[in-house]
């Protein structure tokens, strides 16, 4: 059939509909720039204003945290320490779990029980903080003071415990992904060298999966230390430098939720407070986004893990 | 196979030493992916320290067959075989033998070089001694000998603490037969290691197993005739699944017995 469209059509101008379209879609993605923008903005601020009033000594040179008290005091390792504790424990609960978890479900289960069991476990990560928060206060604190008689009504144990569980799906997820795609070649030349199963996965699969795993906790702590409701609910209210888990404690996240629920005046030093404490949590959280980023961005690359 | 062809290869067994006493003897082998029969009753030898090709078309289960020599197949979900595969007189699917073990004795290079991306050359070459749990002594000795085996050696010998995968193709694949070539094995099982290589690399390839053929036992599959007459003693060819003609290699490229062969490497099919 022959050609009989007049040439002029090629130079048809893009219709208005996609010019619109495109427009629309470059407005929001301006939007989510700039909020983000805006947050980091009062965010700054703020802390600015904090650190006019508050030395960087009085802050990260102290290890007491009073500033709702008479007798103020700054130092932010309280609440550092808190969160950090809190994190610890939830990652040693959710890192074995979630690796040997994800191990077997890439490698040893049937594909027709890995279709089951990866959505199961993905169901964990859709149950609200809050319910995770209430559970560890009133079950499994209880729990574990049948064994730990001197362990507090709200302590860093229990929160950091459920804290785990909460990031355990995160950590089994993300970590199978990382193992299932090692590609099956390699797993071949490994078991054509004679490797059993376990020296299989022990000395090429989970080395060469390193990164996606690596990313995958890094991604479960940057959750852990952001978590807000588990720790605010169970794990106290007490800013203290302490690595005991038996004794209540006070995180990042709840000391702002402590501070944004009573009635502490806007613009004043107390108030102040909540942002430098949300700059440093932000701080710890870019860092580790950052980091998992980084790491993920090698797996993509495929190049050496 | 007719029974004039078995008569055949049985009087070319008799007139050369090397068919007498085979290094393996594959019997009756059929193999299954899920219900489809990919081998269907494989019968022949492969004989100690000569090289044998297996040729056929694409689909013609010659890497099932090839994996079936040291129970890869069996590693696929829903693969499984039945018939004897004799290793030195013993039959490797007997009940009680270890696969683990069987793969020590009998390696494998495969079609594409799979060399172990976070291990180093040097890691690559002990790779198989570390997954069974060995730490040898003289390590350093081991190296050079399965690198110079392969033929590797000087293109290596500065740099073996880089990554397996900073080298070239044909360099990772001649690293795949170090890896294997360090555990000492008595048969290595070649399946295409040429089909993802250039020219240089895989001249450079069959030259080593002119080489390699001397002191173990190598079974090569190769989709290229020219290769199969280049570098095997002896030539199986696969079609549909079954063997049509098993022989050494001179006589199955100037005199083909069967019809089918004799299409084949005319070039009329496949």
């Amino acid at each position: 059939m022959p050609v009989t469209r007049p040439h002029k059509d090629l130079r048809s101008p893009r219709p208005l509909q996609e010019r619109l379209i495109s427009n629309v879609l470059l407005a929001c993605a301006i939007v989510s720039v700039l909020t983000t923008a805006g947050i980091i903005l009062v965010l700054l601020v703020e802390t600015v204003g904090f650190f006019r009033v508050v030395s960087f000594g009085q802050f990260f040179g102290d290890t007491e945290w009073t500033p709702l008290f008479a007798r103020k005091r700054f130092g932010i390792w309280a609440l550092i320490s808190g969160t950090v504790l809190t994190s610890a424990i939830a990652v040693a609960v959710a890192l074995p779990l979630g690796l040997l978890g994800a191990i077997y479900m890439s490698e040893y289960a049937s594909q027709r029980l890995r279709r089951v069991l990866k959505p199961a476990v993905e169901v964990l990560a859709g149950i609200p903080s809050i319910i995770y928060g209430y559970f560890a206060l009133t079950f499994v604190t209880p729990v574990l003071q049948r064994v730990i008689p001197d362990l507090a009504g709200f302590n860093a144990l229990g929160a950091g415990i459920v804290m785990g569980v909460m990031i355990l799906p995160i950590i089994a997820s993300l970590s199978e992904d990382a193992i299932y795609a090692v590609p099956d070649s390699l797993r071949e030349g490994a078991f054509a060298l004679g490797g059993g199963k376990c020296a299989v996965i022990r000395r090429v699969i989970l080395p060469t999966a390193f990164s996606g795993i690596a990313a995958s906790v890094i991604i479960g702590i940057s959750r852990a230390v952001g978590e807000t409701m588990i720790v605010a609910i169970a794990a106290g209210q007490q800013p203290r430098f302490s690595f005991d888990p038996r004794v209540a404690i006070q995180t990042m996240t709840a000391y702002i939720v402590q501070v944004s629920l009573g009635d502490t005046p806007a613009g004043t030093l107390e108030y102040r407070t909540i942002f430098a404490v949300g700059m440093t949590l932000f701080v710890f959280t870019m860092a580790l986004n950052i980091a998992s980023f980084y790491l993920r961005n090698r797996v993509m690359r495929g190049g050496v893990l | 196979m007719t029974r004039v062809d078995r008569q055949r290869a049985e009087s070319e067994a008799g007139s050369s030493d090397a068919l007498a006493s085979p290094k393996m003897r594959v019997e009756d082998l059929r193999a299954w992916f899920g219900r489809s029969e990919v081998l269907r009753g494989i019968t022949m030898p492969v004989a100690e320290r000569r090289s044998t090709a297996i040729i056929g078309p694409s689909g013609c289960g010659k890497s099932t067959f090839i994996r079936c020599l040291n129970r890869m197949h069996e590693v696929v979900r829903g693969a499984r075989t039945s018939g004897r595969v004799l290793l030195d007189g013993e039959d490797i699917y007997e009940d009680g033998v270890n696969p683990v073990r069987l793969r020590q004795l009998v390696g494998m290079v495969f079609q594409k070089p799979n060399p172990f991306p976070m291990m180093s050359i040097r890691e690559n070459v002990l790779a198989g001694l570390r997954l069974q749990g060995i730490r040898p002594k003289n390590r350093d000795d081991l190296v050079e000998r399965a690198l110079r085996q392969a033929a590797l050696w000087d293109e290596v010998k500065d740099v073996l603490d880089r990554s397996g995968s900073s080298l070239s193709g044909g360099q990772q694949q001649r690293l795949c037969i170090a890896r294997a070539l360090a555990l000492e094995p008595e048969v290595l099982l070649m399946d295409e290691p040429c089909s993802a290589l250039d020219p240089i690399a895989t001249a450079k390839i069959e030259d080593l197993i002119h080489e390699l053929r001397k002191q173990y036992t190598v079974v090569i599959v190769t989709h290229n005739m020219q290769q199969a007459s280049r570098v095997a003693d002896y030539t199986a060819f696969l079609y549909l699944g079954e063997l049509v003609e098993f022989g050494r290699t001179d006589r199955i490229f100037t005199s083909p017995s069967d019809p089918r062969t004799e299409a084949y490497i005319t070039g009329r099919f496949g």
